[in-house]
């Protein structure tokens, strides 16, 4: 029996898309069967990040209303067996999904996968309702600016309404030099704000949108600020033998890196 | 029906009128037997008003009831009704009484676009973070920051303090009066409280001691009783 976690944020933009497709390819490669669910009906873009676009036939809306079953809308990753995408529909409306179908989907989806990941569409209304209908947990999305900061607490307070765990902190777009000159909020600051357990802090790299606009997700290269990131967040998510490191961790590690490019800490 | 015992015993006092009325026969024979003996007093034309006070003992009036004894003793000459005491008052009044009394204790993180409200007092223990608010009829004590807003005193009163571990406010609200947090980057201060000030005509945010002195009203439950 698998679980489904959702990925939100509130604010558009701050990087749900692109955490849900690295968080899959991270537990992918540690063995995981994982599936992939894109609800951002009408702008479905997990799809584009994955680099699986082309290979859509069938997708969440055709199951929902039941015109292929749920296996033949299931796209395979091209890189891994163990990994799959459930692809969002471009062309109807949020209001085509109920939270009742979510719920049929994920319960047949969590027979068959370890871990469910449900990638939100930005906002709080039907789109989110859906997409947190089947959730047994979730993961908040947040940048380090004040708007998605904002975004993201309220966000928590719908989920606290939700019969679900307590939701996740993950902090995207960490801009260290700006962090440590006070322009942008200190990670402190926003869990403290917050008040939610970090999951994982992930640094702004360019590396992201490279290997994004080449449909292949950051977490696959080895060794970039970003990937070691998001491999860290699943290992956390697997809770398997380490330890939930603390953000202090993830920064030396941040900074270890940085040395080894040379740039100044 | 009559006589054999008084109904109705008239007590004069330094402040005027004492009525003390029998709890335990009818309100209309109460109104006649009123009627009766305050009609039969004599009057002097030139005297001042005589204000009356009138003890129920353990008599609940309505509004309707209570507005037919003021209009009775309105219509005799130089008298006037100042106040009519009870012993008793409706359930439902006790518990509005002591629901607008009571400290309530809330633990709770009130996030961005929550609205908490409360009638009477509160204590907070948890956070308001910007974009939440809290609103009170009382006072807000809050075990924790304040980053949102804070509305004590909501339906207008403008004793009520707002105290925080943490205050850093957007808006802090007491009764009718609003202030908010500067425009330019401000960083919060620990252990202060904001309150009306009567001077300056504004919210002043000062340390807790303050309260000490500026709202001694705040000591001790008894006092509020005995306030009603």
């Amino acid at each position: 029996m698998g679980e489904a976690i959702v990925i939100t944020s509130g604010k558009g933009g701050v990087g749900k898309t692109t955490t849900t497709a690295n968080l899959g390819t991270a537990l992918a490669l540690n063995d995981k069967k994982v599936c992939l669910m894109d609800t951002d009906i009408g702008l479905r873009n997990l799809d584009v990040i994955m680099g699986l676009e082309n290979r859509i036939i069938y997708d969440i809306i055709d199951v929902a209303q039941e015109r292929c079953k749920l296996k033949q809308a299931l796209i395979k990753d091209k890189r891994f067996d163990y990994l799959y995408l459930l692809p969002a529909a471009q062309t109807s409306d949020k209001t085509d999904l109920t939270p009742e179908a979510m719920v049929k989907m994920i319960v047949e989806l969590k027979q068959e996968f370890d871990y469910i990941l449900i990638d939100c569409p930005a906002g709080i209304e039907q789109g989110y309702k859906n997409a947190v209908a089947g959730a047994d947990k979730a993961i908040v999305v947040t940048t380090p600016e004040r708007s998605s900061v904002r975004d993201a607490d309220r966000i928590i307070g719908l989920l606290e309404k939700e019969d679900l765990e307590s939701p996740k902190l993950v902090i995207n777009r960490i801009r260290n030099h700006m962090m440590k000159n006070g322009d942008m909020l200190d990670i402190d600051e926003i869990v403290q704000i917050l008040s939610i357990e970090l999951l994982g802090i992930i640094a702004d790299d360019d590396e992201v949108i490279k290997a994004s606009n080449h449909g292949e997700p950051v977490a696959f290269q080895p060794n970039t600020r970003a990937s070691l990131a998001y491999r860290n967040i699943s290992r956390r998510i697997l809770g398997e033998s380490v330890p939930l490191q603390s953000f202090e961790d993830d920064k030396s590690v941040l900074s270890k890196v940085k040395k080894f490019f040379g740039m100044r800490s | 029906m009559t006589i054999n015992k008084q109904m109705i015993t008239i007590k004069g006092t330094r402040d005027g009128l004492t009525l003390n009325i029998d709890d335990s026969c009818s309100f209309t024979v109460i109104l006649e037997e009123l009627d009766r003996v305050l009609s039969t007093e004599y009057i002097d034309e030139d005297a001042p008003m005589i204000t009356v006070t009138i003890h129920l003992g353990n008599r609940y009036l309505h509004k309707e009831q209570e507005q037919a004894l003021r209009d009775l003793i309105r219509s005799k000459h130089k008298l006037v009704v100042q106040a009519i005491e009870s012993n008793v008052i409706l359930k439902e009044d006790a518990l509005r009484w002591k629901n607008e009394n009571e400290m309530k204790v809330i633990t709770k993180m009130v996030r961005s676009g929550q609205v908490i409200e409360v009638t009477g007092d509160v204590l907070l223990v948890g956070d308001i973070n910007p974009g939440g608010k809290l609103i009170a009829t009382g006072n807000i004590f809050i075990l924790g920051s304040l980053r949102g807003v804070a509305h004590a005193g909501y339906h207008g009163n403008r004793q009520a303090v707002v105290a925080a571990s943490y205050m850093q406010p957007m808006q802090l609200r007491i009764a009718d009066h609003i202030s908010r947090s500067p425009d330019y980057e401000s960083v919060g201060v620990y252990m202060e409280c904001g309150f009306i000030d009567e001077k300056e005509e504004k919210i002043v945010i000062d340390r807790l001691q303050i309260l000490t002195q500026k709202r001694p009203e705040l000591n001790g439950f008894e006092r509020r009783i005995l306030n009603g």
